[in-house]
């Protein structure tokens, strides 16, 4: 189902099915240009697959943009090792809900990418991990994956391309870092979910370390496209060196939220305005999350950005995995601080010490400052340790929990000076001094 | 020797081996990159993010401990930036760990602590309230207490990589993360304390030291352990004439820093209650305490009279006992009592054994063999139950140097869960197995055979035919039990060989014959208990020198109380043949040392056998012993000292037949293992051996 209303600004090319009758279903896929980019594909060689990728400028949209046809190009084709296919659908950022429309709407998109790869890379074996709070998605992409199979669209020989390609669904257990690559293939392999020492990446080493390509599910439905288009008329779509159409997920005080395809390098202020019709109840912009909570907050100020990956870094920021979270005048931003800092907290792993021990003390800090029982050396401290954290960690989660909580001390501090102010105001004492 | 690359750390230019990682670079060229996680040996974490450090031309710092040396690298160790994440990380370590130091058990030896000292900050800057959770028991050596755990994951990781027990794991998430035992509430393991030993803080502790002392009040006294065969060096801490713990932290020795449970924990036999204190002498039928005045006289007289008359005289020593008791018991018994009857309870078949190898000295396995063979055939054996230290290092072998190897066995064994190859066979049957694994054998470019007790005789013959027929380099570990058992033979506790297994001018009787035979006069037992598996035939007059009221010393005219190996010095040989020195640890009032006991009774009879002190027993066997001309400064310095034993003739089928392996377990040790309080309160017991149940093959 669709949770929201199309925009007219939407280019429609991941979400094109959205809507239609039994989007679902494999037969409804086939009438609309399914498997068509398949079989292109597997006219071409591996080499020629990969170089279209990388010709189509698709940059991962999981979170950290990088180029997909080069990561593919990493894999050992000659390594008499078994190769595998795995697609991150653990989405766990907060703010991020386009992974779950994707597979919800479309299921056969993400197959047909994933079966694009297993050409690219001469995999035989595809796991689809999806985290377990999406319960009724493992469903959805297991009766696709069923269909498929039904039909000859996995198994053995393909369409008659050669390939043998097996997928199978696997259900995670509830770890935002189990959305990390590594400790993805950690949960998939059944161990605790906790990163890995990298090198080697999984192109390399991957799921039972053997080579794996391993992408975000927006990222395998952007496959298709490429061949049935064209990397070269899918890298038109948006900007020089960020290729396509981009799934934001507009939430926060904005009036109409919801999941749009739009070009990559569409204005930040054009979309909240245009696509998300404004800020709610008219009320003046504050600050925006642009990609996810793991990202720089930025200041309405700042909103005048293009949204692809270049852009929203050159302001300060990241366009992450497309969790565009709108925040109006009224919103407290220690609160915001202190709510992700709990989520972060609550979800490190504790495989490292500054992420395991700084996350709890940053939750601890925050709230103590939250309930008006700060100090003034607070807000440096909060400032210090999310840098002592910053760059140290063993894996990405700790500089995820660091970055947007040094973007709010540096961006708003005087709401936090204000906060410890209320603080004193009130423990002021009332006896008069004689 | 692989291609050696050059950087530069700290300014200083280091050559390393390609693959080498930054922090051992660093090491070996003096420089000391603090780590928690890190371990040598053990899998890479990079989780405590201590051994941090700067490369130039990285914008990041990088952790050391998984950062392989590259060409022209150029790192600082101690830069500011460097200095100041390793002050944030042990600042981030102590926002929940207690500051208990001065109750404590590691206060003074913990790593924390000398990290915090070196690197860490003056003053906290968390007020916050810390996480707690309260202390938990794992098992009766094994407590653990969360708040001071780091999550280095060192224990995690013996257990499993190390022991391959997997009895411990990691519960819940993030701060709250905890270590248990994989089995819910206690831990199902061999409860050999590496994990508490390899703690970095104070968050493992053991059930026997914990709260009792404070390390600096220790005296600490590295010596041999006297439980199994191996010869594990174990260093005990002792205050005030007590034996508090055990432990090898300083990796000195064979052994490095492993110890079983034995080794570390059951040195407590020597406080048992039971322990004999004063000589017993039987009369009116019961033995009552005595003055060694008493005692040594009635021993004495009756040994002179049984001599003057001929008398048949049976004497028993010890696998446990040094190999200077071992050396004068036996001339005392040949030269001052004049009987050829002496043997000892014979765990393995060393003669057989040594008659095979022929002399051939380059055969003989050693400890480190079992670390550094290219492949392994371990016959008859339990090997981590009999000896937990050959188990550890062949693990080590299998997992650093990817050895292969082979087990015979009637029934599962550990080793079996990295075995390349597993043939069942019966007790006594393993030449016949190993046989079926000629070919892939032959493949190999080294072997070394390690073989129990139950392959003796024919069988040992055969199996060393055999290896000697691959064609490849082969070496072979004949196993024995006990702390001396290789000295007891070594030394001539044999009817019919003197030390050094030179023939015997007539040859005595042996364990079986002079009991059951009925036909002995007199029976002088020391440091053992063989009428817990024998029955003495005769009406002799019995002689016993141990520690506890033995079945054996119940049935003594007189009992004389013995001082243990934690109570002497001297030396003994490990089941490989190396020789290592007893340190006195203990000084106890009553007991006396065997070779004590033997001087006292020598001048009581008017015999003079020399003088009988270790030093000068010892200088008389490296003169007179074949294969015992060791290197002293190996032994002076801690060291194991290989001996090589001279070809051996004139072995017979009676000597095989007295080989009775003692079926130990890891958690027995002879009669003495009664006496230890530790082994008997472990619940996981595994039982006998060969029925391996708890660990699953991986």
């Amino acid at each position: 189902m669709l949770y929201n209303e199309p925009s007219e600004l939407e280019v429609k090319v991941l979400t094109r099915r959205f809507g239609l009758e039994n989007s679902q279903s494999l037969d409804t896929y086939l009438a609309t240009e399914g498997y068509e980019g398949f079989r292109k594909a597997m006219e071409m060689s591996p080499e020629e697959i990969i170089e279209e990728v990388k010709a189509s400028n698709l940059r991962g949209r999981g979170g950290a943009g990088f180029p997909t046809g080069m990561k593919w190009g990493f894999v050992p084709r000659d390594s008499d090792k078994p190769k595998y296919i795995v697609v991150n659908a653990d989405e766990g950022e907060p703010g991020t809900c386009k992974d779950r429309v994707l597979m919800e709407n479309d299921p056969h998109q993400l197959l047909e990418g994933m079966a694009i790869a297993a050409l690219a890379v001469g995999a035989r074996r595809g796991y689809i991990y999806i985290r377990g709070e999406y319960r009724y998605l493992i469903e959805i992409m297991d009766r696709a994956i069923e269909e498929q199979y039904r039909k000859g669209y996995l198994g053995k020989n393909i369409l008659g391309s050669g390939l043998d390609f097996d997928v199978s669904t696997h259900t995670g257990a509830g770890s935002y870092e189990c959305g990390e690559e590594s400790a993805l293939l950690e949960s998939l392999e059944g161990k605790r979910g906790q990163p890995r020492i990298r090198p080697p990446f999984p192109a390399v080493s991957g799921a039972f370390q053997c080579p794996t390509v391993l992408n975000n599910v927006e990222t395998f439905c952007n496959v298709p496209a490429i061949f049935r288009m064209g990397a070269r008329a899918y890298a038109e779509l948006g900007t020089p060196r960020n290729g396509g159409t981009r799934l934001f997920c507009l939430s926060g005080h904005i009036n109409k939220p919801g999941v749009y395809e739009l070009p990559m390098g569409f204005n930040l202020l054009r979309m909240i305005e245009e696509v998300g019709g404004g800020v709610r109840g008219g009320k003046k912009l504050k600050a925006v999350i642009p990609g996810g909570s793991s990202c720089p907050v930025l200041k309405a100020e700042e909103c005048d950005v293009a949204m692809d990956f270049d852009s929203v870094a050159k302001a300060g920021s990241m366009l992450g995995s497309g969790g565009v979270v709108v925040m109006d005048e009224t919103t407290d931003i220690v609160k915001v601080a202190l709510r992700l800092m709990a989520f972060y907290a609550h979800e490190s792993c504790g495989w490292c010490v500054p992420c395991r021990e700084g996350t709890l003390w940053l939750k601890k800090l925050l709230a103590r400052v939250d309930a008006g029982e700060g100090k003034p050396s607070d807000i440096d401290l909060i400032g210090e340790l999310a840098e002592n954290m910053l760059g140290h960690t063993f894996c990405p989660l700790g500089d995820a929990a660091a970055m947007p909580t040094i973007s709010y001390v540096k961006k708003f501090r005087e709401e936090f000076e204000e906060r410890l102010r209320k603080a004193s105001e009130a423990a002021e004492s009332d006896l008069v001094v004689l | 020797m692989a291609d050696l690359v050059t950087l530069t750390i700290d300014g200083k230019t280091v050559k390393a081996p390609a693959g080498t990682l930054v922090i051992n670079a660093a090491k070996s060229a003096g420089i000391d990159i603090p780590a928690f996680c890190y371990y040598d040996g053990l899998a890479l974490q990079a989780a405590c993010r201590m051994c941090l450090v700067e490369v130039e031309g990285v914008p990041k710092l990088m952790a050391s401990c998984t950062l392989p040396v590259r060409e022209g690298m150029v790192v600082h160790t101690e830069s500011p930036k460097v200095v100041a994440s390793r002050k944030a990380m042990l600042e981030f370590l102590l926002t929940n760990h207690p500051l208990d130091c001065p109750v404590c058990d590691k206060g003074g030896e913990c790593e924390l602590q000398d990290a915090v000292f070196r690197y860490g900050a003056g003053e906290g800057r968390f007020t916050e309230i810390k996480h707690h959770v309260e202390e938990k028991q794992f098992s009766p050596v094994v407590f653990y207490d969360a708040p001071r755990c780091i999550l280095c994951y060192r224990c995690v990781r013996i257990c499993d990589e190390g022991l391959g027990v997997k009895a411990l794991g990691v519960i819940q998430r993030g701060a709250v993360s905890e270590i248990a035992p994989n089995s819910g509430d206690h831990l199902e393991c061999d409860e050999c304390g590496a994990c508490i030993d390899i703690c970095p803080v104070g968050a493992l502790t053991s059930g026997i030291y914990r709260y009792h002392t404070r390390p600096w009040e220790m005296k600490h006294v590295g010596t041999i352990c006297t439980h199994c065969g191996d010869g594990c060096k174990t260093t005990l801490g002792v205050r005030e004439n007590e034996i508090i713990r055990g432990n090898n932290r300083d990796r000195s020795g064979i052994n490095g820093e492993f110890l079983c449970i034995k080794g570390r924990y059951a040195f407590d036999f020597v406080s048992h209650g039971d322990r004999l204190r004063k000589p017993l002498v039987k009369r009116n039928g019961k033995l009552v305490e005595a003055t060694w005045k008493e005692a040594l006289e009635t021993v004495a007289g009756r040994f002179r009279e049984l001599k003057e008359r001929g008398a048949r005289i049976g004497v028993v020593g010890s696998n446990r006992t040094t190999n200077e008791e071992n050396y004068v018991l036996q001339r005392f018994a040949r030269e001052a009592l004049g009987t050829p009857h002496i043997d000892h309870h014979r765990t393995a078949d060393i003669l057989s054994f040594l008659a095979a190898v022929g002399g051939r000295t380059e055969l003989l396995g050693r400890t480190e063999d079992v670390y550094t063979a290219k492949a392994l055939l371990i016959a008859g054996v339990d090997l981590a139950q009999q000896h937990p230290l050959l188990a550890f290092q062949a693990r080590a072998n299998w997992r650093h140097h990817g050895a292969k190897a082979f087990v015979v066995a009637p029934g599962p064994v550990r080793e079996e869960q990295y075995a390349a190859r597993v043939v069942r066979a019966k007790l006594g049957e393993e030449p016949a197995a190993a046989e079926s694994l000629g070919e892939e054998l032959k493949k190999c470019e080294d072997l070394l055979v390690l073989f129990g007790g139950s392959v003796r005789g024919e069988a040992l013959r055969r199996l060393v035919a055999f290896g000697d027929g691959l064609g490849i380099p082969v070496k072979y570990i004949c196993l024995a039990d006990y702390a001396n058992s290789r000295g007891a033979a070594d030394m001539g506790l044999l009817p019919g060989f003197l030390p050094g297994y030179q023939p015997a001018p007539e040859r005595g009787m042996g364990l079986a014959e002079m009991l059951e035979g009925g036909r002995l006069e007199a029976l002088w037992v020391v440091g053992a208990n063989p009428l817990r598996r024998r029955k003495l035939n005769s009406n002799a007059f019995v002689v016993v020198q141990d520690l506890f009221l033995t079945e054996t010393a119940q049935l003594a005219d007189v009992v004389l109380p013995a001082a243990s190996a934690y109570e002497k010095t001297g030396t003994v040989t490990n089941t490989c043949g190396e020789v290592q020195r007893l340190s006195r640890a203990l000084t106890v009032m009553g007991p006396k040392p065997d070779l004590e006991i033997f001087a006292l009774l020598a001048a009581e009879m008017g015999v003079d056998l020399g003088p009988l002190d270790a030093k000068s027993v010892w200088a008389e066997i490296r003169g007179n012993v074949p294969g015992y001309q060791v290197a002293e400064p190996v032994l002076m310095t801690g060291g194991a000292a290989p001996t090589s034993p001279p070809k051996v003739d004139g072995v017979t089928e009676e000597d095989a037949a007295l080989v009775e392996p003692s079926g130990d377990t890891l958690f027995t040790s002879g009669s003495v293992s009664r006496y230890s309080k530790i082994l008997n309160v472990i619940r996981e017991a595994p039982g006998g051996l060969f029925q391996e149940k708890r660990t699953k093959l991986t």
